[in-house]
This record gives C-alpha cells, structure tokens and sequence, in this order.
C-alpha cells in the first residue's frame, strides 16, 4: 500500500487544506489527466453542488457512426463532478477515493450537444460523502442520466 | 499480426484499450498507464476504470452473442462500480463474465486487475437491455 503522505506530489493541482474554490480549481483539474483529455470544463456551482461540462466530440463516441457518446465518458464526468461537490461542501481540500458509483442510463445523449454533469453532495460524515448527480444536455427535466456513490477520505488525511 | 482494437469503439482506442488476449473466448482488454486515464496524481481515473470495465462487459457480452448467433443491439440500462484498490502507474486489465444473457435483458460483470490477478482494483456490474437489430433507434430502456 502506497503511504499517501510519501506520494508524488509534484503534479498534486492543489494543496492538502486549502479552501476549496471550484471553479479555480476545475482550471486544473480539468487540464490534466483524464479530466483533460475528455475535455471537460466549469460550468457552475452552489454550497453543495458543481456543475461540469463535457462537450461533445467525435472521439468519445461509444457505437461508430451513430453520434452518441459512450458511457464512459459520462461516468467520468460524473465522477468528477461529485468528487468536487463534495470538497466544495467540505471546505478544506481534502484527498478522497470513490467507494462506488452507480450510473443509470435514462437515454443516450443528443449527438452533437455538450453534456452537464450536476453533482451533489448530500450527506458529509468525518470519512464518508454520499453524492448523487444528474447529467443533461440541455433539460435537466430530461437527463441523460441518474448517478449515487460515496467516496472516502484518504487515511493519511483523515486522522 | 492482428488489430487488436478491432470492434473497440473510438472512445476506448482513444484512451489506448486494446484486446489483450482471449481467455475462454471472453476479450481480455489491456490497457497502459498515461496521463489521459490518470485522475489524482499518479493514481488511475475512477471514471476511465469504469469505463474499460464497461468496455470489457459488452465485450463479453457481444462475444457471447456473437457465438449463440443473434443480432441485437446493445443499450446499457445501468451500472454499478466498486473501487477495491487505488489503480497505480502500471498495465491493467478488465475481463466480463455474462451472468445471464436472456431474450431481452443481459447481466454481464467485469473485473479489473492489475499485476496481481487475485487482487482485483474494482468490479462492474451491469444490466443491457438488448434489442433486436432494425428496431426504434431511439426506444427508452423501457
């Protein structure tokens, strides 16, 4: 088991405690790594809740020709979206892992139309976050799909 | 030498997935550490594992298809992840195993590993509505 405290930090975007801004912090979060590379993007937050956006791209479709991106790229999404609604209901940042997440898929996303993933954090414990979400393109009364999980804080940081 | 991304969509070759090996006819998917399946410093992307054990699931299932001959197109209804392990800098693999394939409704897991095949770092199990090819393009997961 990597000793957290040990870890590579050069490329760490942001500092262990620092108040939790999302939308400075999704400027890194969202430029490297996999955030990155499927190009997501800020788009809005509240106490408890981070909107990202993931626009639409002919490389992160799921069946060739048919427009509609794979679910991957929306589990992605929503995995960072309730991960940063989570710090920002936390305040400090805090180093956390998703537990597990659950993604129902209502419909398939428009080709075409950027995705916005609305995570929320529901519940706070000292260890735990359970976070729910919703992804749309466009009509959050229409979504593309429904998401629950947890994460936990990382041992080093939790004691 | 064979392609190994051959029925891979764009999404999984993008993120460097390929066709490892097959094990008992089911696709192994294989695929090495990079920036674009990182998430927090030097761990693997909770979002990018799911997504190469969701490949490796309709992988699995569409080989199973495949053999029993029917064609039918695949709408993933929904899919429950569990992290076990942090994924580190190294190769990981997703196997799926199809649970029950019926007329309509597919229960497929799948597993991820990394250098040690008895420690998983997370498991997938998905539902897959399946519907006969030439249908509504857009029918509801109903």
């Amino acid at each position: 088991m990597t000793d957290q405290s040990t870890a590579p930090e050069s490329r760490t975007p942001i500092t262990a405690g620092v108040q939790f801004d999302p939308s400075i912090a999704s400027k890194m979060l969202t430029r490297f790594g996999h955030g990155g590379w499927l190009g997501m993007r800020y788009h809005a937050h509240g106490d408890d809740w981070v909107e990202l956006a993931l626009p639409w791209r002919e490389d992160l479709v799921g069946i060739p020709g048919s427009g509609v991106l794979a679910s991957g790229p929306i589990i992605s999404l929503m995995d960072n979206a309730t991960s940063m609604a989570v710090w920002t209901l936390r305040g400090p940042f805090t180093p956390q892992v998703t537990v597990d997440l659950r993604v129902d898929y209502m419909r398939a996303a428009t080709p075409g139309k950027t995705v916005i993933g609305r995570g929320e954090c529901y519940k706070l414990t000292r260890s735990i976050a359970f976070v729910r979400g919703i992804a749309h393109d466009g009509d959050i009364n229409d979504p593309v799909a429904h998401v629950a999980g947890t994460f936990m804080v990382l041992e080093a940081a939790a004691g | 030498m064979s392609d190994t991304t051959i029925g891979l969509p764009p999404y999984a070759r993008g993120l460097g997935i390929e066709i490892d090996h097959i094990e008992h006819g089911m696709p192994v998917l294989g695929v090495e550490f990079s920036d674009r399946i990182q998430g927090r410093p030097s761990f693997l992307h909770g979002g990018a594992l799911s997504g190469l054990m969701e490949m490796a699931a309709i992988a699995a299932l569409q080989a199973e298809l495949d053999r029993r001959g029917d064609a039918v197109r695949l709408k993933p209804i929904n899919i429950a992840v569990e992290f076990m392990r942090g994924g580190t800098q190294q190769r990981t693999f997703a196997v799926g195993r199809v649970t029950r394939a019926g007329r309509r409704l597919a229960c497929v897991s799948a597993e991820a590993w990394q250098d040690n095949r008895d420690k998983p770092i997370a498991t997938a199990l998905m539902n897959i509505l399946l519907s006969p090819v030439g249908g509504p393009a857009s029918e509801p997961a109903e």
